[in-house]
């Protein structure tokens, strides 16, 4: 395997290159996944039937935290990148796993919160309102959950072999989903947290 | 938990099927152990990364798949045959014709092109692999897995009935209460998801593996068409994800998406359904186009007429393709602007298709034209293509879809498109590639023998149909009147459907007669080839190229032949390939498992699986196989012994 020195470790041979290109044709896969998903919410999001509205069932206090983890954990991962570059494994293992702790926070509220509105009465089976509502934030947080597992792997890699083109590779590459995951949020954030609030 | 959920009762064409099919099986089983081929299968075929053995292993499945449809073709046809047929009960004929349409687009025709753009596009393109090859196992396997998924369920729980395109509320579990339509949402997400992945693989494979000097305008007419779809199967198979989940949280855990009330919504299903499905019609159609361009270059010695409008056309139709899917309910109550829309959307793909047809005429006008077999399909297939589109401008316009909406009138316009539109395309790609991949070609006479059954045949199944539509008789009617009158169109259709199952067979036969008896081509060039896949020897080593070519003209290899350009100026030197793996087989084999377990809510079993399919991900993540180098002396070696040289 050829390595092209004057390239980043994570682009450095043909093959580390294509995976980011294919990675990116992926996330181009999964605007289109989203997109749908929104588009049924929105289709849904006054179809109450004898359910709970959004206006009824939303609290902004936990959606707050989970933001700021998200949002952070956002951060964090580019932290994470920015040591890799400089070719410093402990500081980067230390930010990839300030992350997924971020990231497991995050899925421990969205947990607690699903729990809560079923607790309420306002389940996946009440109305298409709802239907949508969870199955909106459960793909979202299923990516999460998945990151996190993909990510723990990725870091017990990083812990055995060290920043190698392919270790590298494979954390740029979550760094690209981590961040997708995070722009997602802010929709999600903005057009069924806060304009439910409204 | 219930067993009674997994028999099906009463029809004794069923239980033969599962006598035939335990038959079978066990014929393998025992055939494989007897010729000690267990080994062999696994090393060579379960466990390949090479791109021309996938490529294989999708044309076998889709031809597997072609007979299961084409046996519920006949099967359709026969009880249409005559008024009042007793040969299939209502429930029955619903299942036939769901998973007809159902396996003729997604398990035949489309993986009928990835297997021929798997084995063709790198060769085109001078790589010597996709960008991913571990990740096209994992593609096959999934579809491959998917639609075992769906073959099963006839035998086990019963099959899908509320048509292909399983409209709501009639695939709800309130009007199909079988598993069927479990079956359906499960087993298209799991090959769904290989098609993405490949979707994926090949737009990196041929945006970024390229040989030297081939740009965008010089790439083969194949490779582009090949781009384009793969372009739309990334963006319109994440919707089709989407509806089946939609409808498998439905179906298994009680939501409210597509219900009659607690605010559901069932035209939400036809739309998410068909921004999929109309897509889906042109990712099997525009790689046919690309198909035709290269045989009607190749057999009429020209250049291709009009390349740039030919590839702006398909530009042109893969964005028209996402905007014209209300056109599959213009009767269910949306409105005249909203029909308007998709009246005026629909009628102008006929626009760029027009280009496309027109520069192939060019093409062959004043062409050496030589009529092998695939040219004849290619021939056959402009003026068929051309009815079925003109009766698709007549379905466009809205008000007149009224008239002839859930007639026999669309059934015959959509048979007119899609089968010269895309299985004339992959037996021509067949017969012209086949000694590409196996070194000898097809009997040319037995060849068109069968061509002219499929051809003749083809016209006097389903032009009958057109008259059928216009007079009144609705698609999926499982039997009908005396009075009608649809009685001897209805035969005749019987008749053609006859005749095409008997071309299919001198098909298939001929490929039996060809691997015995065909002489084994020498010159790796059978057909005066124009493209970059014909300067390989046949059959094709694992490394595709010696050496990577250096492109320079547009048809590359046909100006290599006719102006003498170098093709190959480096050295040989040490090629990298990857190593076999039988992850991709074993994963696809839990996938199956995952599916079959959800169809019937068995939740502990399904965890279970899912839990295996995560495993196995991390497996392939932490697998550090870095494959190996062919070194140059053998590259050398086996070139000469390929191009016949003595070493």
């Amino acid at each position: 395997m050829k390595i092209d020195a004057s390239k980043p470790l994570e682009y450095s041979t043909e093959e580390n290159s294509n995976k980011i290109f294919g990675f990116w044709v992926f996330l181009g896969a999964e605007i289109p996944l989203f997109a749908t998903l929104f588009t049924v919410y929105f289709v849904m999001v006054n179809r109450f039937a004898n359910g709970p509205s959004g206006k009824e069932l939303f609290e902004i206090g936990p959606v707050l935290i989970e933001t700021f983890l998200l949002l952070t954990s956002s951060f964090t991962i580019g932290l994470a990148i920015h040591a890799m570059r400089h070719g410093y494994k402990k500081a980067m293992m230390f930010f990839m796993g300030i992350t997924l702790l971020m990231g497991l926070g995050f899925i421990g509220i969205e947990i607690d919160e699903f729990f809560t509105y079923v607790h309420e009465g306002a389940t996946l089976q009440t109305s298409g309102f709802l239907s949508s509502l969870f199955v909106l934030l459960g793909t979202h947080g299923a990516h999460v959950s998945f990151g996190f597992l993909w990510g723990a792997g990725i870091m017990i890699q990083l812990w055995r072999q060290g920043i190698t083109p392919a270790t590298a590779n494979k954390a740029f590459i979550f760094s690209l989903f981590w961040h997708f995951l995070d722009v997602v949020w802010i929709f999600i954030f903005s057009f069924v947290y806060l304009k439910g609030l409204m | 938990m219930d067993l009674d959920k997994f028999k099906v009762h009463g029809e004794p064409l069923i239980y033969g099927a599962m006598v035939s099919i335990a038959l079978a099986t066990i014929g393998i089983l025992v055939g494989l152990t007897y010729f000690k081929k267990w080994g062999y299968l696994w090393r060579e075929w379960l466990t390949t990364v090479d791109h021309k053995k996938i490529g294989v292993m999708y044309i076998l499945a889709a031809l597997l798949m072609l007979f299961r449809g084409g046996v519920d073709a006949m099967m359709m046809r026969l009880q249409t045959a005559a008024p009042e047929m007793k040969f299939l009960d209502a429930q029955h004929y619903n299942e036939v014709f769901t998973t007809h349409g159902l396996i003729m687009i997604l398990f035949m025709a489309m993986p009928f092109i990835i297997g021929l753009m798997n084995v063709i596009i790198p060769l085109q393109i001078g790589a010597r692999d996709v960008a991913f090859p571990r990740l096209n196992a994992v593609s096959f396997w999934l579809f491959f897995m998917g639609a075992m998924l769906l073959n099963i369920s006839f035998v086990i729980g019963g099959s899908p009935d509320a048509g292909w395109s399983a409209y709501f509320p009639l695939a709800s579990l309130e009007f199909s209460p079988t598993v069927g339509n479990n079956y359906y949402s499960l087993a298209l997400q799991i090959s769904g998801i290989g098609t993405l992945i490949t979707g994926v693989n090949f737009i990196v494979t041929i945006l970024k593996m390229r040989a030297p000097g081939m740009t965008l305008m010089k790439m083969p007419m194949f490779t582009w068409s090949v781009l384009i779809t793969n372009v739309i199967i990334v963006f319109a198979f994440p919707v089709l994800t989407v509806a089946l989940a939609l409808m498998m949280f439905d179906r298994l855990f009680g939501s409210q998406f597509f219900t009659m009330a607690n605010g559901g919504m069932d035209m939400l299903w036809a739309n998410l359904f068909w921004v999929w499905g109309h897509p889906e019609v042109y990712i099997v159609i525009l790689p046919a186009f690309g198909i035709y361009s290269e045989i009607i270059a190749t057999f009429s010695k020209k250049n291709l007429y009009g390349y740039t409008s030919m590839v702006f056309s398909m530009v042109i139709i893969s964005l028209l393709s996402f905007l014209v899917w209300a056109h599959h309910f213009y009767t269910m109550g949306q409105g005249v602007m909203v029909n308007s829309f998709f009246s005026i959307t629909t009628m102008a793909i006929a626009v760029p298709t027009g280009v496309k047809i027109f520069n192939w005429l060019f093409t062959l006008r004043k062409g050496r034209i030589t009529f092998t077999t695939p040219m004849l399909y290619t021939l056959a297939f402009i003026p068929i293509f051309t009815i079925g589109g003109v009766t698709g401008v007549m379905l466009a316009m809205a008000s007149a879809d009224y008239q002839y909406h859930n007639t026999m009138f669309l059934v015959a316009h959509f048979h007119y498109v899609l089968i010269p539109g895309a299985v004339f395309a992959v037996i021509a790609g067949f017969h012209y590639w086949f000694p590409k991949v196996f070194g000898f070609r097809l009997n040319e006479r037995l060849g068109k023998h069968a061509f002219w059954w499929i051809i003749i045949s083809f016209n006097v199944t389903f032009f009958p149909l057109f008259f059928l539509g216009l007079m009144g008789m609705t698609r999926r009617m499982y039997t009908y009147s005396e009075e009608s009158g649809f009685g001897p169109l209805n035969m005749l259709s019987f008749a053609g459907a006859v005749g095409l199952a008997i071309g299919f067979v001198i098909l298939v036969y001929n490929i039996y007669w060809s691997t015995r008896y065909m002489p084994r081509d020498t010159t790796s060039d059978p057909w005066d080839g124009r493209t970059l896949e014909w300067a390989t020897p046949s059959p094709i080593p694992a490394y595709n190229f010696a050496i990577v070519p250096n492109v320079k003209t547009r048809d590359a290899f046909w100006a290599a032949k006719q102006d003498n350009v170098p093709l190959f100026e480096d050295k040989i030197t040490k090629i990298h390939l990857p190593n076999n793996t039988g992850k991709p087989f074993i994963l696809g084999v839990i996938f199956f498992f995952l599916g079959f377990f959800l169809v019937f809510s068995m939740w502990i079993p399904a965890i279970v699986a899912g839990v295996g399919v995560i495993i196995m991900l991390a497996a392939m993540s932490f697998d550090r196989d870095h494959g190996f180098y062919v070194p140059a002396e053998e590259v050398i070696a086996t070139e000469k012994k390929l191009r016949g040289e003595t070493v």
